[in-house]
């Protein structure tokens, strides 16, 4: 009885699989064109090193943000960063160009258009990332993982290359200030969390996805504050920042999901608890509330973002996001407790 | 008398250098095996920088391929040379080169002085461990293992299933009893040259050399042939996941394997610079003449396991998502459901708090908004009250609430007025205590002020949700604990039930009895009621058989009593 069910069923997953490897193929070759929009601005790729660990970023404006970015990362371990550099006007080209470890391109062309980024960093990718482990993430994200203040990345990558893992899971967790967003004012260098050092502690909701078998994660302050009456619409927060690249690899939609989708399964779903970590959201910083009233005129940041028009204007009003029952963030044991990332069996 | 270190090493050679300079400057011989995947160059490097210490030797290099014969072969040849150019070496210690000394050696030196006689081996027989990655215990020992199992798995897997369809089986060398066990282990010169120079060696290799991970199981098995005194453990600090890879220490594990009175550990991340600082230079460490103790380790490595199989019951995150039926519980505790009471009486939250202790809130899965306790607009975690919000995610809202205030049982209202969609997730929890009065909600229906023709609808309706509640609450797949009464069934004797219910969430009430009861609300005129329903074209049947003639609980010409305390 159970044997037509299974044939159909076997005969719709090989078709799926054949489905998404031509997406994948498509989205390779999307980002081959897109390589013409990309020129060098400086080239330091020579210095990377077969076992180096790299960080991608397309980034713009992020002057401010950026030394506290590379300063964590760096003192994880990572050894090359590769940016790309989307038409800033405030200085972040020029800093970048300072920093001995970097690699910087610039493209003048349209972010949502080149899928939020994600099709030049794929080319960067295919280029210089096959075979190194690969953090790929925005300027306003801070990656930490469980031991992170004791253990370099290596000690986690060397660590998942003989688990013969390839891919490492990390939730967004939105940071964000007691009181209203621009009322303290960032310094560039210094540490977000002192400022941002308030966030939710278990709103999460989660689905899977039955395409990609990724998990679908929304949740957070934006949802519980923006989205609570249209909850459909609320950010992702789920992400996929660590890869062993391969240059067949391709991100589906900024670093959420990847192809091919063995990559998504960073969750367990037997029961267990797989090592995961968190990235940590600067988003909130004071300049917020400027940098929403220019990205809701650039349209540039969801792929329909007449429907975001309200949440860019709720931000730009500076609203609180701090709420009674919000965690303040303590240390990474803490939010392994409760839950956010897990050890899974790296002790 | 001394120990003599046989060290296996394939990477990280900067670190077996500086371990081998500590083992040799507390006089213990060394003979070093490097991996032939060491290229020549490397290789020829680490034995001119070792090249100045004297009690120093490098044996034949072989293959040493993970879960193959070669480590077998490796450790034989190292061995031989050791007993062979070291004639004071009582003890040889079988060591790798990310193992790290955590004592000082001399007091290992001492130790085994101290046992002249005794080999520490780990060895037990098939049947009697737990340890059996890739689900092959005593077929280790009997089928053959020609591809290797990192590089062939297919392969390998293949050729078991073969074996095991054709019956094929090896016999076993006459006289073995295979036994398993850590391949790190330190054996005395007796034991060790009686093993390498048996007339019968060249049959127990060819044999092993075909068994799946032969280093677990070579020395484990023939040390039972000769050993006067097995201590069956190995002297090695050295852990392994549910995969049966290594767990590597970093340096904050420092005082962990301080604490362990361990003789050595393995593995060592080569970068923990703290760790072989600590242990490498530091040796005026105390001299402890205590025990190894690796009961600490064992339990929190324990622990690790557990969480990557088992992880955190209730908990939802970003790598921890269970499909159905694997959840270990869909919530992390123990959570009481109440459906009716609400209804039936007037102050039945407040009172439920004070007498349990609990978190009680309102109905949480309400049409306009979650209920939190005391009005409150967010619960612990920033979870909202939202209405949108939750039943986007229903289960999910719930499973949250439950972890987000573990250590403090949640109460609820539950009814048919409320979002349904749960319903089948709360059954099937085993965390679930569910209590229901049947047909309560006619209770406010009764009071309230609607036309009767919409009442009559709002209850066809109520009705309807809830019978199709009670066959879900009523199926085989549920596992809460569940209580039905229906509503005229509850009223005639409403304390027994209360104080079940009660007993049930809390021990500590017990003693006391229910200091004092909820009030019920005045149900004059139900039964009339109902049967105007009734009369209506509605059948009411939930809530159980209300006479019309007189009012409920009322001996007629009574008055109405308070209950009373027992």
């Amino acid at each position: 009885m159970q044997q037509p069910q299974d044939i159909s069923q076997r005969i719709g997953t090989a078709a799926m699989a054949y489905r998404l490897r031509w997406k994948r193929r498509r989205l390779l070759a999307r980002a081959l064109r897109k390589r013409r929009q990309l020129s060098e601005v400086r080239n330091r790729t020579d210095q990377i090193k077969p076992d180096a660990i790299l960080c991608f970023a397309t980034v713009r404006n992020e002057r401010v943000r950026l030394p506290w970015f590379l300063d964590h990362h760096r003192k994880l371990g990572v050894d090359h960063f590769l940016f790309v550099d989307n038409a800033s006007d405030d200085g972040t080209a020029e800093y970048l160009l300072q920093q001995p470890d970097t690699s910087l391109w610039r493209t003048p062309h349209s972010y949502r258009l080149s899928r939020f980024g994600v099709d030049w960093l794929t080319w960067l990718q295919i280029r210089y990332g096959h075979g190194h482990w690969c953090l790929t993430l925005d300027a306003d994200e801070v990656f930490i993982y469980p031991f992170h203040d004791t253990r370099p990345l290596r000690a986690l990558t060397e660590w998942l290359d003989m688990k013969e893992i390839t891919s490492f899971g990390a939730l967004m967790l939105d940071m964000y200030p007691k009181g209203p967003l621009d009322a303290h004012p960032y310094e560039a260098g210094t540490d977000p969390f002192e400022i941002l050092s308030w966030f939710d502690g278990g709103n999460h909701m989660i689905q899977k996805q039955k395409k990609l078998e990724n998990l679908w994660i929304q949740g957070g302050p934006r949802a519980r504050v923006f989205f609570a009456e249209n909850p459909r619409r609320a950010p992702t927060m789920g992400k996929v920042p660590l890869v062993k690249w391969d240059r067949r690899y391709a991100y589906v939609s900024s670093t959420h999901s990847l192809l091919p989708r063995h990559l998504n399964h960073v969750y367990d779903d037997q029961g267990g608890e797989k090592t995961s970590g968190i990235l940590l959201h600067t988003k909130f910083l004071h300049m917020i509330a400027e940098k929403s009233a220019e990205e809701k005129l650039r349209g540039e940041h969801f792929a329909n973002s007449s429907l975001y028009a309200d949440y860019y204007d709720s931000l730009t009003r500076n609203p609180d996001l701090w709420c009674e029952c919000s965690t303040r963030l303590i240390s990474w044991r803490q939010l392994e407790a409760m839950g956010l990332m897990s050890r899974g069996t790296w002790l | 008398m001394s120990v003599g270190i046989v060290m296996l090493v394939h990477t990280a050679l900067g670190r077996a250098e500086q371990v081998a300079r500590h083992w040799s400057a507390a006089g213990c011989p060394l003979v070093i095996h490097a991996d032939v995947s060491v290229p020549r160059q490397t290789y020829n490097a680490f034995v001119k920088a070792l090249s100045d210490l004297p009690n120093v030797q490098f044996s034949k290099r072989h293959r040493c391929e993970w879960g193959t014969w070669g480590l077998v072969a490796a450790s034989q040849a190292a061995s031989q040379l050791m007993l062979d150019s070291f004639p004071d070496v009582r003890h040889v210690y079988l060591a790798s080169g990310s193992c790290l000394p955590l004592r000082p050696v001399e007091e290992l030196i001492d130790y085994l002085e101290n046992r002249p006689h005794t080999d520490f081996i780990e060895s037990a027989t098939t049947a009697d461990v737990p340890w059996t990655i890739g689900g092959l215990d005593s077929e280790r020992f009997t089928l053959r293992f020609p591809f290797s199992w990192r590089k062939h798995r297919y392969l390998f897997d293949k050729y078991v299933s073969i074996q095991r369809a054709l019956g094929m089986k090896r016999r076993i060398p006459g006289g073995i009893v295979p036994h398993m066990g850590s391949q790190w282990w330190c054996l005395t010169r007796q034991t060790l040259s009686a093993i390498l120079s048996d007339p019968e060696r060249a049959t127990f290799d060819r044999y092993f050399s075909k068994v799946w991970i032969p280093d677990e199981s070579y020395f484990q098995t023939l040390a039972r042939q000769y050993s006067r005194q097995i201590e069956s453990r190995s002297l090695t600090l050295s852990k392994f996941d549910y995969q049966g890879k290594p767990h590597i220490f970093y340096d904050d594990h420092l005082q962990l394997l301080r604490r362990s009175d361990c003789f050595v550990a393995r593995k060592i991340w080569p970068h923990a610079n703290r760790l072989y600082d600590a242990f490498l230079t530091d040796a005026a460490h105390a001299m402890k003449k205590t025990e190894p103790n690796p009961g600490k380790i064992d339990r929190i490595f324990a622990k690790a396991v557990e969480r990557r199989t088992r992880g955190r019951p209730g908990l939802y995150m970003q790598s921890r998502f269970p499909v159905e039926t694997r959840e270990n519980g869909l919530t992390s505790a123990q959570y009481s459901v109440f459906q009716g009471f609400s209804a039936l009486f007037e102050n039945f939250e407040s009172w439920l708090a004070r007498a349990t202790g609990t978190r009680v809130h309102g109905h949480l899965f309400a049409p306009e908004r979650a209920e939190f306790c005391d009005g409150q607009t967010v619960m612990n975690g920033a979870l909202s009250d939202s209405a949108a919000l939750r039943d986007y995610n229903p289960r999910a809202f719930l499973a949250s609430l439950i972890w987000n205030t573990r250590g403090e049982r949640q109460c609820f209202q539950f009814g048919p007025r409320d979002n349904q969609a749960v319903n089948w997730d709360i059954a099937k929890d085993p965390n679930a205590q569910i209590s229901v009065i049947s047909g309560a909600w006619a209770v406010p229906l009764f009071k309230s002020n609607q036309n009767f023709s919409d009442i009559r609808r709002e209850a066809a309706r109520l009705q309807q949700i809830e019978s199709k509640h009670l066959e879900i609450l009523r199926s085989s797949w549920t596992k809460a604990r569940v209580r039905i009464w229906t509503m005229a069934e509850f009223i005639e004797a409403p304390m027994e039930p209360l104080q079940t219910i009660i007993d049930e969430i809390g021990p500590q009430q017990n003693m006391r009895g229910l200091a004092e009861v909820p009030k019920m609300a005045d149900l004059t005129g139900f039964g009339q009621f109902l049967q105007n329903l009734k009369n209506q074209g509605m059948h009411p049947y939930l809530m159980g058989n209300f006479p019309v003639a007189r009012d409920p609980m009322e001996p007629p010409g009574n008055k109405r009593k308070p209950y009373l305390v027992r």
